[in-house]
């Protein structure tokens, strides 16, 4: 077992030049283009979390806008009630945040499977939407709290000047390490002992038990870790919104984490980063050319859900594996 | 005094509407095991056809004749007609597909609508006052209480008792309750399962649209009202049990007299106690009060 820990020479061989053309990336493209793309690495954090439920543990919860909006919540509040200005802070804020989050709404929602996990993580998630929503006196009500931009790596990269340039180069890199240090944490969960055992969960649970998994144990400590890997995309996409709402905790968004997703293809490790990466893009230009982008999120959506249900990655890889029977 | 007559009235006012979204949506879920993400948005649809449909008739007067409050059945037709396209063109092919995607699929259709709705009748909110401010109001000791809000709670307690008779007292409710207890089976007896199932989709939007139908005089039709209305469904089958009636009734009343407590004694929580509620009967009674697991 220990062998499947390591990465195998294949995913390493095609994301080195990848890793390597995201670096180079920021002294060829227009400033826009990395500031999309830093959101789109930030969502792609929240899929490797969510995926850990869904695509590894087989529960669906439609509540992680809570742990996103958690590790977004406590940037802003160490900002407001601490006057701290550290990017690594903020992480730990938003880490200790949305984990104390996730510990408890687990310990309730583990339970269950199936369509109950699913409305009781909503449940939960909406009471903390309607908290933010209300409390405006703390939270800002509708206005949301505003964040500065952070200094990185201890106040050797320090805060101010431009913003712009700011959020385009230099933090654009400190989202890209966190990116990877998340995705390859990530790998080595899903490829541990534990991460085959919430495989053999998702596969038959009955099964799983008998051979002596603690399913109940396991399900909680898989719905911890992904509400913290959610929490620290939310910690680190306050900086870069400059501003976090009510929004990102309601319920809509945990549908936007369950679509993109989906729109990789939940059952490969890498396809709900690609999701993540390619739906922040839809839904951008969707925005910038139309009033009525919802409708062609909820198109494509409905297309996917009956035309590509194994999503990009999943389909582009049963093609390939077709066209290599076929060679 | 009158103002806890004034304060009950509100809270079964809240609990009628609640009851028909809820309602609808419960039912579905009994027969056809599958929780449509996009309900509140066919409750938000029958209200903004009957504002529409209203208002072409009324056109500028601000007198609504009597005749006018025969459209408001309008809404929920229209919705129940959604429905009846949607369940065989989107839903059907799913049945045999994991759940996760007849939520996934419900929810791209929950973004359709909302933005269909926006794009139909535009992004600033329809009024029909007329129709509520026609009917004047009563007084109930010293208080004043509009008489429009009256009718709409009989309607929604003459559509649970409709409703009960319907599913509990003829052939087809015999048919709807055999495919809830077990499609398979009832599909080897003889029943015409898709027929039942879009049946079923139907009559839970029909139920959907009058309740926006009934409550758009007093409220308007505003972009978003569907969004927020499913959510407190979920809390009213959530905590009367999936997939059953009288709890869908129970769960109604309690969230409108819990909702018209909040409002007028803790403001601030006042929907945070209610999803919390959902949640306790969840961690309680996972089938809800009257539900079967």
């Amino acid at each position: 077992m220990s062998g499947m820990t390591a990465p195998p020479r294949r995913v390493l061989a095609w994301s080195a030049p990848v890793l390597l053309a995201l670096i180079a990336l920021p002294f060829v493209v227009p400033p826009y283009q990395t500031v999309l793309l830093s959101y789109g690495l930030v969502f792609a954090i929240a899929a490797l979390g969510f995926n850990l439920l869904l695509g590894y543990t087989g529960l669906l919860s439609f509540g992680h806008s809570a742990y996103f909006g958690m590790g977004a919540y406590a940037v802003a509040f160490v900002v407001k009630y601490l006057k701290v200005e550290s990017m690594e802070l903020f992480l730990l804020g938003g880490i200790v945040a949305s984990g104390a989050v996730a510990a408890l709404f687990g310990l309730l929602c583990v339970r269950y499977t199936k369509i109950f996990f699913g409305i009781l993580t909503m449940a939960l998630s909406q009471v903390l939407w309607s908290l933010a929503f209300k409390f405006f006196w703390v939270t800002g009500g509708s206005d949301g709290l505003r964040v500065p931009t952070p200094s990185l790596l201890g106040g050797f990269v320090r805060a101010g000047g431009d913003k712009f340039d700011f959020l385009s180069h230099r933090y654009y890199f400190y989202v890209l390490a966190v990116f990877v240090v998340c995705a390859t944490v990530m790998w080595v969960i899903v490829h541990s002992p534990f991460g085959k055992a919430l495989q053999a969960i998702r596969d038959n649970e009955t099964r799983a038990e008998f051979v002596g998994v603690q399913v109940w144990h396991y399900r909680w400590v898989a719905f911890l870790i992904s509400g913290i890997f959610t929490g620290v995309a939310g910690a680190l996409w306050v900086p870069l919104n400059g501003l976090t709402t009510p929004d990102i905790l309601h319920w809509t968004f945990s549908g936007k984490m369950v679509f993109f997703t989906v729109l990789g293809g939940f059952q490969t490790f890498f396809g709900p980063v690609i999701g993540a990466i390619i739906y922040n893009y839809l839904e951008t230009y969707a925005v910038g050319h139309t009033v009525y982008w919802q409708m062609v999120l909820g198109i494509v959506l409905v297309v996917l859900v009956l035309a590509l249900p194994a999503g990009i990655v999943g389909t582009v890889r049963r093609l390939g594996l077709r066209f290599a029977k076929a060679v | 005094m009158d103002t806890l007559v004034v304060h009950l009235l509100n809270a079964l006012l809240y609990a009628s509407v609640m009851f028909l979204i809820a309602g609808g949506l419960s039912l579905i879920y009994g027969v056809m095991r599958i929780v449509n993400l996009a309900h509140g948005n066919l409750y938000a649809f029958g209200a903004y056809v009957t504002a529409w449909a209203v208002g072409r008739v009324l056109g500028g007067a601000t007198e609504a004749s009597p005749w006018l409050y025969a459209l408001l059945p309008v809404g929920a037709v229209a919705a129940g007609a959604l429905g009846a396209v949607l369940e065989p063109t989107l839903l059907r092919p799913l049945y045999r597909r994991a759940e996760e995607y007849q939520l996934l699929i419900t929810f791209g259709l929950l973004l359709i609508l909302e933005d269909l709705m926006r794009l139909l009748w535009g992004p600033y909110p329809l009024q029909v006052s007329a129709l509520y401010e026609g009917m004047g109001s009563l007084t109930i000791g010293e208080s004043i209480y509009p008489t429009y809000n009256l009718v709409v709670i009989v309607i929604g307690g003459v559509a649970a008792a409709a409703l009960w008779a319907f599913v509990y007292r003829t052939q087809f409710g015999v048919v709807l309750r055999a495919t809830s207890q077990n499609m398979r089976m009832a599909s080897a007896l003889g029943v015409n399962v898709n027929r039942v199932y879009v049946q079923a989709f139907t009559l839970g939007c029909f139920m959907a649209g009058l309740g926006g139908a009934v409550i758009v005089p007093q409220q308007g039709a505003v972009l978003g009202m569907g969004v927020d209305a499913l959510i407190l469904a979920f809390v009213v089958v959530v905590i009367g049990g999936l997939g059953s009636l009288e709890g869908a009734l129970i769960g109604a009343v309690m969230v409108g007299l819990v909702r018209e407590a909040g409002i007028t004694f803790f403001p601030e929580i006042e929907l945070a106690v209610l999803y919390l509620m959902a949640a306790v009967v969840l961690l309680i009674r996972p089938a809800g009060i009257l539900g079967r697991a």
